[in-house]
């Protein structure tokens, strides 16, 4: 098999899906269920195969940091447009954290039961655009991919989402679709100064970085356009605050695949693209983003801390880890950024899992207010214990995956010996703590403690609430099965990470080798 | 030593698989196979630690002059860097006379709980969990005494203080229980932190985490440390050298629970009694006073004036803790503050300390780890013996207790008894001739330091024997009608008793061989002489702060609330701690919480959001003003057309 059909498998078996999915009748749910279930296996199972195979393939010596690739024109002439694929280490780890956290995701929308086969259908559009975004090397074909993950969040939040989602949807995809603005001008602005003067111009990402042929002027005027671009997906602070809105508005899948994987596009297009491909304006005004990564790394720990709503927590939470990321790839070295791509792979398990594992526990109380609920680890153990999980492992607990990506991150930051960075990472080292205050905050109050609103009638429990003057007695009960596939999935991977970090390190600390040469 | 290097394992595999085996299948079984099995598992952990410890000192331990450093396993988890090998973190086993020490230690005190826990935690709910967790600690606990590099022993360091947070919410259903820890976990976390940015400064210097390299010692200096840190400054005007260590102790402090990390231990005590004695008197809180000892070389030879920081924070706290501990009225927050009050014994010991084990010079060092010893075995004694009382009255308040000695509580008495005597220092139980060295190691460096510990011994012989006389004696109490105490079953008796007899017969050589004069800091043998001066002063000093409680205490009067009532002012702020908790409440709640936090949020919400929010209301407001034009009125196009020539039309005729 051609690698071009190989990788182009994860943009077709979604696409197939979709087919199969649009014949189904809308009726037919356990139908659709079961397909998404099968689908999303058979992701998983490609993602898994890749991975193997890429470790496989991959020798050490070898100077070509991609694998599999091959290319396909799309545009011929002036334009050169190909659709060009090729994996790296850290695209392989981005595609295996997506294919899990895509499977997991269709067991926590098992219980859809409005419009199911629309929904699934804009869920699949998603991971088409997300599966394509890192499997392409070609800087046109990437962009198209990231706007066809970004759309869909627009009516995934506005029509299956809860609260104020019109606001948030149409706020989350302003802001992100105003960050593509600045990311097209930055990508044409590349694509411009491809290839030296006579030469035919390129989108190709791999002869754009051979080819270096941009200018420090230039690349002065699009470094910042296109880190900015995807920065507003990596949640940077200043322009973070579409996460709050949005992930709470947005129901559980979705966020789980919002926080879990587009927010990790971000990050990967800030690496990939803009740094990549202009390292000479990144190395000059990487000072800037430092701080503006180094303030969201506090600033959203803080924001977290005084939170009251369980997803807003968790959003600003991921403002702080995301903010991490970056931060880490600013360091410019092969230690630190092997910590940020781990940072990204470990955020995006764990926060699936937190959202899923939120969005389980709002399903029967229909409240995610803290200060609403209490006791719950006597109510519904299986999930708190998750929950507990989940929280440990975003304050770093060693075993878990967040402890190796942090640690990492800290080490190879702390390569740089001058005042300016030796401040922003014992600022950073700072919010291992605070983030333990916020996480122990949350499972102190709704986890552990005594029930409060819960009566227990003949050993069932019902969540009381009042609303209108009406009393609502909510019926509790613990995770059935599709929630246990779902949370244990990715409970495994996480310590799967922590547990034996050494594999999945050297796969991308391999590929990332070309950093200490670019960036020296 | 080829047997010893194939049980090694073990000891870290098998608790591991206990702690997974009971967590997750520990719900589907009786609560009875869960606890047989967790102590099956720790038995054959502690023999196997015992024979290792054994092996070790009498065996291929010694080689020539001293004992060698054996790497038993060592086995790559993850590298840190790609170009620097030192940099790696691993997961080992570094046997030294002060980790065999460790592991007879846990094992020891490990085993008992686990015994003690059967009867103690009986029909509970959450049994099995605690058996888990308690697995998991033994786990975490022996991974970080073992530990061959200071990340390995951060990362246990961390396991160890989670298994901590989870026995002491183990009832999670009292909020105080929660709030506890809490406290315990954020505290020590963020002392913790401290300890891992000393560490990326010492690890940065000197590009590696092993201990082997770290602590290497030539003439008098620890090589690698003082070549590549030495002048190095960090920030551009602290001394690197001390800046890391002292960070790095810092870390050790929190978990040691020295002023001012002390707050989180006396709430800890909400945790499950046997828990306590295992964790939070007898093994966990001592990790910072061994961290100390492990990375002691570089302390002594080229961060001397860290240590000797160290020395006088300890001295300090002894003294702070002793005194609040002679006013607390619940069993469990006395033994909680002479435990605080016991550690910063171990640090004064260590910041006296000297490096030869000629003329006696570390006979800090050696105090320090004996002491840690000896304690562990009498503290953990006296928990459990608390528990006992607390089953037996069902209260921890001294107000419910009294004349316990005639309710036939006889084997908890003695022991109870013994262990007093020991941690009074009387002669010739284990305490006496511990914390004897101790005084004679800082009476020969610094007479301020002795003088302080002799006068704390004084005050831990008072508050101990209140604690005592208070329980055993006193007049009878008025509930004991309605529920007679009765002595505990025999599961909970025995570990009393193997641990009194620890504490009876340690200073007979025969019995007990490898201690105190194997271990030292450079590892060579020291001959220990007995200074009757100093000995005979602080006996005396203990027989006046038992005489002192005895007549105080001995029965029920009004002579305690008079003398407290004299000193009232002091009085009342000890019995609050001097008030350190309300200062971190204030800093935290007020503080970081209302004022940083808070307005964070706020900025985030109305400044960043509004300014995102006016882009979204402004770009509205000009389309809804412009879509006006846009009217469908034929009129309104006709005439704008027409001034849109008009307007062409006159610009071409004037540039024409």
């Amino acid at each position: 098999m051609s690698n071009l059909l190989f990788l182009s498998l994860f943009v077709a078996v979604p696409l197939v899906m979709m087919v199969i999915l649009f014949l189904l009748p809308s009726d037919n749910k356990k139908a659709i269920r079961y397909t998404m279930a099968g689908g999303a296996a058979v992701i998983l199972a490609l993602a898994g195969y890749l991975t193997v195979d890429f470790l496989g393939e991959y020798n050490p010596e070898n100077p070509d940091q991609f694998l599999f690739t091959d290319s396909a024109e799309w545009y011929s002439g002036a334009l050169n447009i190909h659709y060009s694929v090729g994996v790296d280490g850290v695209s392989v780890a981005m595609i295996l954290l997506s294919a899990i956290v895509v499977i997991t995701g269709v067991f926590a929308s098992w219980s859809i039961e409005e419009k199911t086969k629309e929904y699934f259908l804009w869920f699949l559009m998603l991971s088409i655009g997300v599966f394509g975004f890192f499997i392409s090397i070609d800087l046109f074909t990437m962009f198209l991919f990231y706007e066809v993950a970004l759309i869909p969040m627009y009516l995934l939040i506005g029509l299956w989402g809860s609260g104020n989602k019109e606001y948030a949807a149409m706020k989350l995809t302003l802001m992100l679709m105003g960050g593509s603005a600045f990311l097209m001008l930055g990508i044409f602005g590349i694509y411009h100064y491809s290839a030296p003067q006579g030469q035919d111009l390129t989108f190709n990402i791999i002869e754009i970085a051979k080819n270096h042929s941009m200018d420090i002027e230039e690349q002065r005027l699009f470094f910042p356009l296109t880190f900015v671009g995807f920065g507003v997906l990596g949640a940077m602070f200043p322009f973070h605050t579409w996460s709050p809105d949005g992930h709470a508005s947005a129901p559980t899948a979705v966020s789980m695949l919002h926080a879990g994987v587009l927010m990790k596009l971000g990050g990967y297009g800030c690496f990939r693209v803009a740094m990549t491909l202009m390292p000479d304006a990144c190395k000059e005004q990487a000072w800037i983003f430092i701080v503006l990564t180094g303030i969201s790394v506090v600033y959203g720990a803080f924001s977290a801390c005084v939170q009251n709503d369980l997803k807003y927590i968790n959003a600003y939470s991921s403002v702080s880890h995301c903010g991490l990321v970056l931060f880490a790839l600013l360091m410019m070295n092969q230690e630190a950024m092997t910590g940020a791509v781990l940072q990204m792979l470990s955020h995006g398990l764990m926060t699936a899992l937190f959202f899923a594992l939120i969005g389980m526990i709002y399903g029967q109380t229909h409240t995610r207010d803290i200060r609403e609920l209490g006791g719950l680890m006597q109510v519904m153990p299986y999930l708190c214990v998750c929950y507990v999980i989940a929280g440990l492992a975003s304050l770093g607990l060693p075993g878990l995956s967040g402890f190796v990506a942090e640690m990492k991150i800290f080490v190879g930051s702390f390569k740089h010996a001058d005042t300016f960075h030796r401040f922003f990472v014992i600022a950073g080292c700072t919010s291992i703590v605070i983030t333990a205050v916020y996480i122990l905050r949350v499972v102190g109050k709704i986890l552990f403690g005594p029930l409060y609103k819960v009566d227990k009638i003949q050993d069932t429990y019902f969540y009381v609430s009042e609303h209108n003057g009406e009393v609502h007695h909510n019926k509790l009960r613990d995770a059935v099965w599709f929630e246990k596939v779902a949370t244990i999935g990715l409970i495994v991977s996480i310590a799967a990470i922590g547990l034996c970090p050494g594999w999945i390190s050297n796969m991308i600390a391999g590929s990332l080798k070309f950093v200490n040469e670019l960036f020296k | 030593m080829d047997t010893v290097k194939l049980l090694a394992p073990i000891v870290l595999a098998l608790p591991f698989l206990m702690f997974f085996v009971l967590g997750l299948l520990g719900n589907k079984m009786k609560p009875n196979v869960a606890g047989i099995l967790g102590t099956c598992g720790l038995s054959i952990v502690a023999i196997v630690s015992y024979f290792i410890a054994i092996s070790y000192f009498w065996g291929f331990g010694r080689v020539g002059e001293e004992y060698s450093q054996e790497i038993l396993f060592n086995l790559d988890w993850l590298k840190m860097s790609e170009t620097l090998p030192g940099l790696t973190i691993k997961i080992g086993f570094l046997l030294d006379p002060i980790s065999a020490m460790m592991l007879v230690v846990i094992s020891t005190v490990s085993l008992m709980v686990h015994i003690y826990s059967m009867g103690y935690m009986h029909g509970e709910e959450g049994f099995q969990r605690y058996y888990a967790v308690l697995s998991l600690f033994t786990f975490a606990m022996m991974g970080l005494v073992i530990a061959t590099n200071i990340f390995q022993m951060y990362i246990f360091w961390e396991l160890v203080g989670v298994s901590s947070f989870l026995l002491i919410s183990f009832y999670f259903i009292k909020p105080s229980a929660v709030a506890a820890a809490k406290k315990a976990f954020i505290v020590t976390r963020f002392a913790d932190m401290f300890f891992l940015i000393g560490i990326l400064i010492l690890s940065y210097y000197t590009e590696t985490f092993q201990f082997l390299d770290l602590t290497a010692v030539s003439g008098d200096h620890a090589t690698l440390v003082h070549d590549r840190m030495c002048g190095e400054e960090f920030f551009g005007f602290l001394p690197a050298i001390s800046t890391a260590m002292f960070l790095i102790f810092l870390g050790g402090a929190g978990k040691s629970a020295m002023f001012p990390f002390h707050i989180w231990l006396p709430d800890a005590m909400e945790g499950p009694t046997p828990a306590s004695a295992l964790i939070h008197a007898a093994t966990m809180v001592v990790a910072g006073v061994f961290l100390v000892a492990r990375m002691f070389p570089v302390y002594f030879f080229e961060a001397a004036d860290v240590l000797t920081l160290i020395g006088y924070i300890g001295a300090f706290t002894s003294l702070f803790a002793a005194v609040i501990a002679c006013v607390q009225t619940d069993i469990k927050r006395v033994l909680a503050f002479s435990t605080i009050s016991q550690i910063a014994y171990m640090f004064v010991a260590l910041g006296v300390s000297g490096y030869t084990s000629e003329h006696e010079a570390c006979l800090g060092y050696t105090s320090s780890m004996w002491h840690l010893f000896t304690h562990a075995m009498f503290k953990a004694c006296l928990f459990m013996g608390a528990g006992c009382i607390i089953h037996a009255v069902h209260s921890n308040e001294m107000s419910a207790m009294g004349n316990l000695a005639k309710k036939h509580m006889t084997i908890t008495h003695i022991t109870f008894l013994v262990s007093c005597l020991a941690i009074a220092g009387i002669p010739p139980f284990s305490g006496f001739f511990s914390k004897d060295e101790i005084l004679v190691a800082a009476a020969n460096k610094d007479t301020v330091l002795y003088v302080c510990q002799a006068f704390v011994a004084g005050l831990t012989a008072f508050y101990m024997f209140r604690l005592y006389f208070r329980i055993f004696w006193w007049n009878e109490n008025e509930s004991y009608k309605h529920h007679a105490p009765h002595e505990a079953p025999k599961n909970m008796t025995v570990p009393l008793i193997v641990l009194s007899i620890f504490t009876c017969f340690m200073w007979i050589e025969k019995f007990f061989p490898f201690f105190p004069d194997k271990i030292t800091a450079d590892r060579k043998t020291l001959d220990l002489e007995f200074d009757s001066v100093i000995a005979g002063a602080s006996v005396l000093v203990a027989l006046v702060g038992i005489g002192l409680a005895y007549w105080l205490y001995k029965e029920k009067n009004d002579k305690p609330d008079a003398i407290a009532s004299k000193v009232k002012c002091l009085y009342i702020s000890a019995s609050h701690r001097f008030y350190i908790d309300e200062i971190y409440l204030f800093v935290t709640r007020n503080i970081i919480f209302g004022g940083i936090c808070k307005a964070i949020a706020w900025f985030d919400r109305h400044v960043i959001d509004g300014f995102m929010d006016m882009l979204g209301w402004t770009a509205r407001e000009s389309a809804s003003g412009i879509r006006d034009v846009q009217s469908g009125n034929l009129q309104k196009y006709a005439l704008g057309y027409i001034l849109g020539v008009i307007i062409i039309a006159f610009f071409v005729f004037c540039s024409l």
